[in-house]
């Protein structure tokens, strides 16, 4: 097969590159909002009736929602094998702690109100709440740990080793920058779900969800601001040393890294980016703002600008670095020596051209069908069918 | 490398894997079974096919809300338990997972929750066409996954990179129309089928022995029959299938199903039953039907097929090659890739039996300074224990064919006698509802069980795959899994039987004011009045 060539094999990692980061945000912005749902339940929602009125403004969304990031998992481990490796292997508790929330709030949505007993009720919300919470947290310390690096490295066969007690593949992430990264995350989710709550509920639920969600706004520039500072201040970040080679096999013991230099040098060799970090306070802080008045929809398209900038920055901070080792800087994964072949890269590319635009398309019918508000009167008429 | 850390990284994987399966073929089988029903009302316009659509429809979703959830453990423990495997070949291996998310799982389960809450919100074709989508969506998931499974079996189309250490794709046509997937593909498809049809008439005679919901259950036997029928004959001639590929593809695997220890000259006998031993290597008390194994195996009288003894011998000469491709890949690692065009041509010429020396690094890190020893036990390890894929082939087969014969019964009855059924086949219905599911599970046992000791077949050995982990981080995430899924398969359960006998929402002023209405083309030339007799809905 030749056709793959028609695109240079560097070229098609910055694509896949930009398409991870698609396929990133895309979970952010629509499954974010679902876990800022769960996890603000408690709060904004006090009676059986609030609270179903709550999960029923998501309760035909989160399937399709959750597979961004099915779909994330998949694309890291067609496009970028090696990432897939290490990351799933070295968080390893930490991705079963997420795994587990992940599991428990589908299953919370579909059981809750399938019987009447206050307790299993409850029990369910505790669910909802965890399964909300928790992953919004988990993946804010995983994206900190990554601009810290990891302590892993590469055997000459290529088997990835975790360098650290077994404990460390969960309490060790837990370090002071990662949960200060944590913090931003769940914040931000929060402030998301309450925007969508703002859209999709009315009555007291909305009401509360506008009360609350500007504070998680400002929780969350504040931890973004604070986290840049200490980027530039407390943390090196990884540099290429010599010839950067773009279109060589995939091995990334090939390569020279070195730690010597703050990760904001970035803003200095490519100053563009600094467009991203901007976005994600003007989203953040607009949607906050606005939440604050009678507006519906522009309190969600603020917070999705928000987040957009947010994971943006992190990416572009970091490129061509998308896995650093602390241990073994050389084992480093970067985008030009962790992705798949030239063939797989182009084959993927081509399905995602493909799909990609039927998918935006009928999620986006889907929403328009279920268009407007999700009403107390909505759910107590329809009790028997709704969640 | 542990043992143990391999055999607890098997037991997670076979155990998460087997429970998402008690989900999955339901949901494939179902999905269809309410798609058609629905089908139904939208071309007839009854009320009582779109309350059964409802009725299964809620079943289906108690149902499938669990495959999803315990389908992200299944997407993640590649990376999570088996990283080597997910480093050596997901440049092939993550393909169809990730096309699978695109093209299949984004379909279903988007349109999953339009089903749900689209009623009212849908014209009737748009919700039709709904429910259509999220039955293609998850046939579909099932294809994409099949892909990258078969190709585990039979890797084809993909070629080893000494410099990225790892399988590379060279033909995604091959990895797509990989026979051995194909085959997998139709076969689970329609055990899946089985599944819902068993699984719908059973619920339905338990209607009808308690005398309740006469209306829905005595339509939903007839689609369930009629639809059970052509899947369970779908199912063993597609399994049929499946056994020739083996026959091509995966011959340890098919001498080990039929305990076949010695090459027999062709046509072979097909071992009724007997007790298979790996110690001795043969079958004790072995029933044998004269020719019938060439037969089927082979579709000819003359193709030989080989026993495990053979290709014992012939996995040692793949093991000396192996070991002749790794010094070469040494050489190769060594000199940064500049080597002599001699060594280079050496390894390529050998290097599709790395996988063998790999087989040796169970007894010495450097394959290259193995034992003759050390290479006879590897090459004995190539044999899987073969009593359970024996035995566990033959009840899957047997229960097979139980499907069909009960199908049959059914679909005579609902057909030439007027859909009548005696009690006692009423409550065999009900009883054998599990029966699928243990066919269902039997068939990935002999198929994942008798791939070993390969992850992928003759490419990376299992011991090789695992990750860099700790007794201890399995032992928390086994007894995770285990607390965790016990809880929500009770909490499933009772679900079901909550749902299954609560019944489905009649709405009865609709249905007789669509009665009245159309009273005039009830009536049979033969006067008989259908669902006259019936209870009325509660």
């Amino acid at each position: 097969m030749i056709l793959h060539e028609l695109i240079a094999f560097d070229v098609l990692r910055v694509i896949w590159w930009l398409l991870l980061g698609v396929l990133l945000i895309g979970f952010a912005l629509t499954d974010g909002f679902d876990m800022g749902v769960g996890a603000l339940l408690p709060f904004v929602a006090r009676t059986d009736l609030e609270r179903r009125q709550a999960i029923n403004t998501v309760g035909p969304v989160w399937e399709g929602n959750q597979v961004w990031f099915i779909l994330g998992g998949g694309a890291i481990f067609a496009a970028w094998p090696p990432l897939y490796a290490v990351s799933f292997s070295g968080f390893y508790l930490a991705m079963f702690t997420i795994l587990a929330a992940l599991i428990l709030r589908p299953v919370g949505f579909k059981y809750r109100s399938k019987r009447e007993s206050p307790t299993w009720r409850s029990t369910w919300d505790w669910a909802l709440f965890v399964g909300g919470a928790v992953p919004a947290l988990l993946f804010g310390v995983a994206v900190g740990n990554v601009l810290v690096g990891v302590p892993f490295h590469l055997t000459p066969d290529m088997m990835p080793m975790y360098d650290g007690p077994f404990y460390a593949k969960f309490l060790g992430l837990l370090n002071p920058f990662s949960l200060l990264a944590g913090v931003v995350s769940l914040a931000m989710l929060l402030q998301h779900g309450a925007a969508w709550l703002a859209l999709k509920a009315d009555g007291m639920v909305a009401t509360r969800a506008r009360r609350y969600g500007p504070v998680f706004g400002y929780v969350a520039a504040a931890g973004f601001a604070l986290a840049g500072l200490w980027l530039a201040v407390g943390i090196d970040g990884f540099r290429i040393v010599g010839d950067v080679v773009r279109d060589g096999p995939s091995n990334p013991l090939l390569s020279e890294v070195a730690r010597d230099q703050s990760w904001l040098v970035a803003y200095s060799t490519r100053p563009w980016i600094a467009i991203a970090p901007i976005l994600g306070f003007i989203g953040i802080l607009m949607a906050a703002r606005s939440l604050d008045r009678a507006s519906d929809l522009a309190p969600l398209l603020w917070s999705k600008l928000g987040i957009f900038g947010v994971i943006s920055t992190v990416g572009l901070t970091m490129f061509p670095f998308i896995l650093p080792s602390t241990v073994d800087p050389n084992s480093s994964l970067t985008v030009w020596d962790a992705s798949s072949s030239h063939l797989t890269l182009f084959v993927m590319l081509v399905c995602a051209v493909i799909f990609m635009p039927l998918i935006l398309a009928y999620t986006a019918w889907v929403y328009r069908v279920l268009w407007g508000k999700v009403t107390e009167d909505d759910v107590a008429d329809n009790s028997e069918s709704v969640y | 490398m542990e043992i143990g850390l391999v055999e607890l990284s098997r037991l997670q994987f076979a155990m998460t894997a087997m429970y998402h399966f008690l989900f999955v073929p339901l949901t494939l089988g179902l999905s269809i079974i309410v798609a058609i029903m629905e089908t139904v009302y939208v071309m007839t316009n009854r009320p009582i096919w779109r309350q059964m659509t409802k009725f299964w429809g809620t079943l289906f979703g108690i149902n499938f809300v669990l495959g999803v959830a315990t389908g992200i453990t299944m997407e993640f423990q590649f990376g999570m338990n088996w990283s080597y495997y997910s480093h050596y070949v997901g440049d092939i291996f993550g393909a169809p997972l990730a096309i699978e998310g695109m093209m299949a799982f984004f379909l279903e389960a988007t349109f999953v929750g339009l089903f749900f809450f689209g009623w009212d919100k849908l014209s009737k074709r748009g919700h039709l066409t709904v429910t259509w989508l999220v039955a293609i969506g998850s046939n579909f998931s099932a294809l994409w996954i099949l892909i990258a499974n078969g190709w585990m079996q039979h890797p084809v189309g993909a070629v080893f990179n000494p410099v990225t250490m790892r399988m590379e794709m060279t033909s995604f046509y091959e990895v797509v129309f990989n026979g051995v997937a194909q085959a997998k593909f139709v076969h689970t498809v329609s055990a899946g089928y089985v599944t819902a049809s068993v699984f719908v008439l059973g619920v339905s005679s338990w209607y009808l022995l308690k005398g309740r919901h006469i209306d829905l259950a005595k339509r939903s036997i007839a689609i369930a029959c009629s639809f059970g029928l052509a899947s369970a004959l779908s199912v063993i001639v597609l399994g049929d299938e499946s056994g020739y590929d083996a026959t091509l593809n995966q011959k340890m695997k098919l001498a080990a199903i039929e305990g076949m220890w010695n090459t027999e000259p062709a046509p072979a006998s097909f071992t009724l039953i007997g007790f298979p031993d790996n110690e001795a290597r043969e079958t004790h008390y072995a029933v044998h039907i004269p020719a019938m194994m060439g037969l089927i195996g082979t579709r000819s009288l003359n193709t030989v097929i080989p026993g495990v003894n053979e290709l014992v011998a012939k996995a040692e000469d793949s093991i000396r090659r192996g070991i002749v491709a790794y010094d070469g890949l040494m050489q190769i690692r060594a000199a940064k890739g500049e080597v002599s065009p001699e060594v280079k041509a050496k390894f390529e010429e050998n290097s599709d039996d790395l996988g063998y020396a790999f087989l040796l690094k169970r007894y010495v890190d450097d394959p290259r300074q193995a034992t003759e020893a050390q290479i006879v036990k590897a090459a004995n390890d190539t044999v899987p224990l073969v009593w359970p894929i024996f035995w566990a082939f033959r009840f899957m087969v047997g229960l097979g064919f139980a499907f069909l014969a009960v199908m049959l019964y059914f679909f005579y009855r609902a057909n030439w006698r007027n859909m009548t059924f005696p009690r006692p086949a009423l409550w065999m219905a009900v009883l054998i509802i599990p029966t699928p599911w243990i066919a269902a599970e039997l068939g990935w046992f002999v198929s994942e069980f008798g791939r070993q000791p390969w992850t992928v077949d003759g490419v990376l050995p299992t011991a090789l795959s695992v990750s860099n982990l700790t007794i201890a981080d399995l032992l928390i995430t086994l007894a995770g899994f285990v607390t965790f899924y016990s809880v929500l398969f009770v909490v499933e359960m009772a679900l079901m039987l909550k749902f299954i006998r609560k019944g489905p929402y009649m709405d009865v002023a609709e249905t007789a004011t669509w009665k009245l209405k159309h009273e005039h083309r009830l009536s049979t030339h033969d006067g008989n009045v259908p669902g006259a007799n019936a209870t009325p809905a509660e």
